[in-house]
């Protein structure tokens, strides 16, 4: 499922149209977004949170090469499967 | 931020009640929940995508008690992040 599709159940179960459930959707995503860069941690509850994690510099290895790299630091958001949504997708594999 | 700030940031945007913009994010993340159950993967261009990824049953130990412990096969969502949101993050989108 893409965001297109998510943009078409959305009109169809709130009955809005595409253009409004468009503009949901984008403004949904950007503010989750905007929240992560701005190092905010982001929680939705039954779903999960986001919080971004700082990751210092080290010395990587090209693995194609094998080559020596240096690998600047960087930040990644890193996402926790909020409980309700973990256990519903646990419970489907038994 | 939570899910409230998100309603808000949609009240601001569309001018519907905010009990609507409530319903709204809630039926998005209903979706993308629902979609998940299903074994099916989301992607969101320019933020990421959610999967489902089988784990094997495996050995596991207790760590406080040093116990041997079976771990059952089971599913779990993983999340990998755009390309695009990772170089905004760290200010590499201007090249």
């Amino acid at each position: 499922m893409n965001k297109m599709d998510i943009i078409n159940k959305l009109a169809a179960d709130i009955n809005v149209n595409q253009k409004i459930a468009k503009i949901a959707v984008d403004t949904i995503i950007d503010s989750v977004k905007k929240a992560i860069i701005n190092n905010e941690r982001v929680e939705i509850r039954g779903f999960g949170s986001f919080t971004l994690r700082e990751y210092k510099a080290y010395k990587g290895r090209n693995p194609k090469s094998g080559e020596m790299v240096n690998v600047e630091p960087k930040k990644l958001p890193y996402f926790k499967v909020g409980k309700e949504l973990k256990e519903m997708i646990w419970k489907d594999s038994i | 931020m939570t899910k409230i700030d998100i309603v808000t940031n949609l009240y601001e945007k569309l001018g519907f009640s905010k009990r609507e913009c409530a319903n709204i994010v809630d039926t998005f993340f209903e979706i993308i929940k629902d979609t998940l159950e299903k074994d099916d993967n989301v992607k969101i261009s320019g933020f990421g995508n959610f999967f489902v990824r089988k784990k094997k049953a495996r050995r596991g130990r207790n760590p406080q008690t040093g116990e041997e412990i079976k771990i059952t096969e089971r599913q779990v969502l993983s999340f990998r992040l755009s390309q695009v949101l990772k170089d905004e993050i760290n200010n590499k989108s201007k090249r």
